[in-house]
């Protein structure tokens, strides 16, 4: 494929900025489900598992960030950030309300 | 992006180490300045002399200063001389002066008399450059995070594209242009990869609390406060009792700390409600004696019996990995040795981004070798190229010659030495944007080796604490900043010399890069 200035399609350039959002927001709001998930649910002392949800949420957004330029589309990258959080965001609403009733 | 894994992470690996390289390498090197902080403000003040140790007297010292002239507050600080920080530093809050309601006086550790230091924010600069970029708060912050996940990003996606990694790293091959840059690019990153991946993973580890605060505000509810308390492990300080009764002398609580731990060096001291009968003192080690932070180093007594009241709750096991992933990155507790080790290190990390940066340019570069003219973007690359790393080191070279030139008696003289430092970043910027890309690295970088050659001799000739001086006396924080900044010159000088030479023509490379660059030549059209 050439990389050349101009040459590159619209389609392809709207592409990469899709992708660019997944990651950087996407990405963030995994890492942050996750993080959520892991102080709620970890079987430790509160700032224990704070502290490791905050700790492991980076690795989430690293992963998070490759995958959504490794997959073959950018609406793979959108789903594949989306959905894992909706359903960690799931888990972790009926964590919050158990514990917050 | 449908070449495969391995392609679309090299495309990320390039794209995002261009577009966050230049930021990069600037929060890189000040960093690296950073482990020599209180050197460089020991160079910055050389008014403050530096002492024998002797933390009894200076205890003393210290208590007496407070109570004759901060008898009025309710909360004082100290901090002892350290072999790195000659001063005893002394503050308290007092709600009509000082920056922030809070005085600080920098006292001699003989005399316990303020020492009249020129106004110079010294190593502290490079320090707070380092993560608040000059910003606004928290932008500063925000930004210097996200450019260490990034650079996070950037060694794994660099570990991924260069698969061959262990092959590539015996392979050098100097003087073959682009491909040498490649190899030192290569060898470097993976010399000094377990150095990286700790560094800009213990960056996020230092402001997570910040850049990722959804844990915590799913856990402690709408404040953070309760998170800190838990984390840290704070006592309430008793309200003031009305009461007045005299403080016991610092000494005896000195020798307490010291029967529970032999020889703890004491970092800092916190006095709350003195004179009062509900007086607490706290005493907390040093950072220099542990790799972690350890709030379970810490000693509170009643400041009117002389009691032990508390001492610090253990740390668990996820405390105890984030606190050491602190005390790594800021390397506090390294000795002479290990600190020149991490200061090579960072030296590694910025070079790393520096050639990075060049190569970037290189390979676009040679596709239009035979144009006279390169495309604007690439002219834009050259040009930012030039002005974060030659200019920078400019910068800093004008921060150090300020604090030597600028009268001492001169109004905001500290902020004065911040606008040379950007004053030179930005007349360099105009300079590289004026001159051809080759002339405007070899200028820079020859004012560079100047500035950095004569900086010795310029402290000797304005101070009196040249290098006769401070190798005689066995002052080596002083001689130390001076040889570095001899050698740094001589790098610079050596690194000019190869710009400002004519360009050697790549011969051998020249005929097959013309070939296979030649459809794209075509292509572009120049």
């Amino acid at each position: 494929m050439k990389r050349t200035a101009a040459g590159l399609p619209v389609s392809y350039r709207l592409g990469v900025a899709s992708r660019c959002l997944a990651a950087l927001l996407g990405g963030y709001l995994l890492a942050s489900m996750v993080s959520i998930c892991i102080a709620l649910l970890a079987p430790l002392p509160q700032v224990d598992a704070t502290l490791t949800g905050l700790l492991l949420s980076f690795v989430f957004y690293l992963l998070a960030f490759i995958g959504c330029f490794a997959c073959r589309s950018a609406w793979r990258a959108w789903l594949g950030v989306l959905l894992p959080s909706l359903a960690l965001g799931m888990v972790n609403g009926l964590a919050y309300w158990m514990k917050n009733p | 992006m449908k070449e495969g894994f391995r392609q679309a992470m090299a495309w990320l690996h390039t794209w995002t180490g261009l577009i966050f390289g230049w930021l990069l390498f600037a929060i890189f090197l000040s960093g690296t300045l950073s482990y020599f902080k209180d050197e460089i403000t020991h160079w910055s003040q050389p008014e403050v002399r530096s002492h024998a140790l002797d933390p009894l007297a200076s205890l003393g010292l210290a208590q007496r200063y407070l109570e004759t002239n901060a008898g009025h507050s309710a909360s004082w600080m100290i901090r002892l001389p350290s072999e790195r920080e000659a001063a005893l530093n002394v503050g308290w809050r007092d709600p009509e002066g000082g920056r922030r309601g809070f005085v600080r006086k920098s006292l001699d550790a003989q005399s316990g008399q303020p020492v009249e230091a020129r106004d110079s924010r010294g190593g502290d600069f490079f320090y707070r450059f380092h993560f608040e970029l000059q910003m606004p708060y928290p932008w500063g912050r925000w930004l210097s995070t996200f450019c260490a996940f990034i650079m996070l990003l950037g060694l794994v996606t660099g570990i991924i594209t260069h698969k061959k990694i262990f092959k590539e790293f015996f392979t050098f091959r100097p003087g073959k242009g682009q491909r040498s840059w490649l190899d030192g690019h290569n060898a470097i990153g993976v010399l000094v990869l377990p150095f990286h991946l700790m560094i800009s993973y213990s960056s996020l580890v230092l402001f997570m609390y910040m850049v990722m605060p959804a844990g915590i505000l799913a856990s402690y509810g709408g404040s953070t406060n309760g998170y800190f308390n838990d984390l840290f492990g704070r006592d309430e300080v008793p309200k003031v009792a009305n009461v007045a009764s005299p403080l016991v002398p610092f000494e005896s609580l000195y020798a307490k700390v010291q029967e529970q731990v032999p020889g703890a060096r004491m970092g800092f001291i916190q006095v709350q409600n003195p004179g009062d009968r509900n007086a607490r003192v706290t005493f907390t080690q040093s950072s220099a004696d542990n790799v972690a932070y350890k709030r379970s180093a810490s000693w509170t007594f009643d400041g009117a019996t002389g009691a032990l009241l508390t001492q610090g709750a253990p740390e668990s096991a996820a405390m105890m990995t984030s606190f050491s992933f602190a005390g790594l990155h800021m390397g506090n507790y390294a000795g002479p040795w290990l600190r020149w080790l991490y200061f090579a290190f960072g030296v590694a990390g910025t070079a790393v981004i520096g050639t990075g940066l060049v190569m970037w340019l290189g390979k676009r570069q040679l596709k239009h070798a035979k144009c006279e003219r390169i495309p604007g973007e690439l002219r834009l690359v050259e040009v930012l190229n030039i002005a974060s790393m030659s200019g920078l080191l400019l910068a800093v070279a004008a921060f150090f010659w300020a604090n030597r030139l600028l009268p001492v008696g001169l109004a905001g003289r500290a902020n004065w030495e911040i606008n040379s430092f950007f004053l030179l970043w930005a007349l360099s910027l105009v300079h590289a944007v004026l001159r051809p890309g080759r002339r405007a690295w070899g200028e820079q970088l020859g004012l560079g080796a100047l500035a950095f050659t004569l900086l010795p001799l310029l402290n000797a000739l304005t101070t009196g604490q040249g290098l006769n001086h401070s190798v005689a006396a066995g002052d080596w924080a002083m001689a130390g900043f001076d040889l570095t900044a001899l050698g740094t010159g001589v790098f610079l000088a050596w690194a000019a010399s190869k710009m400002l030479r004519a360009p050697k023509p790549v011969a051998k490379r020249a005929p097959r890069a013309a070939k296979a660059t030649a459809e794209t030549v075509e292509v572009n059209g120049c």
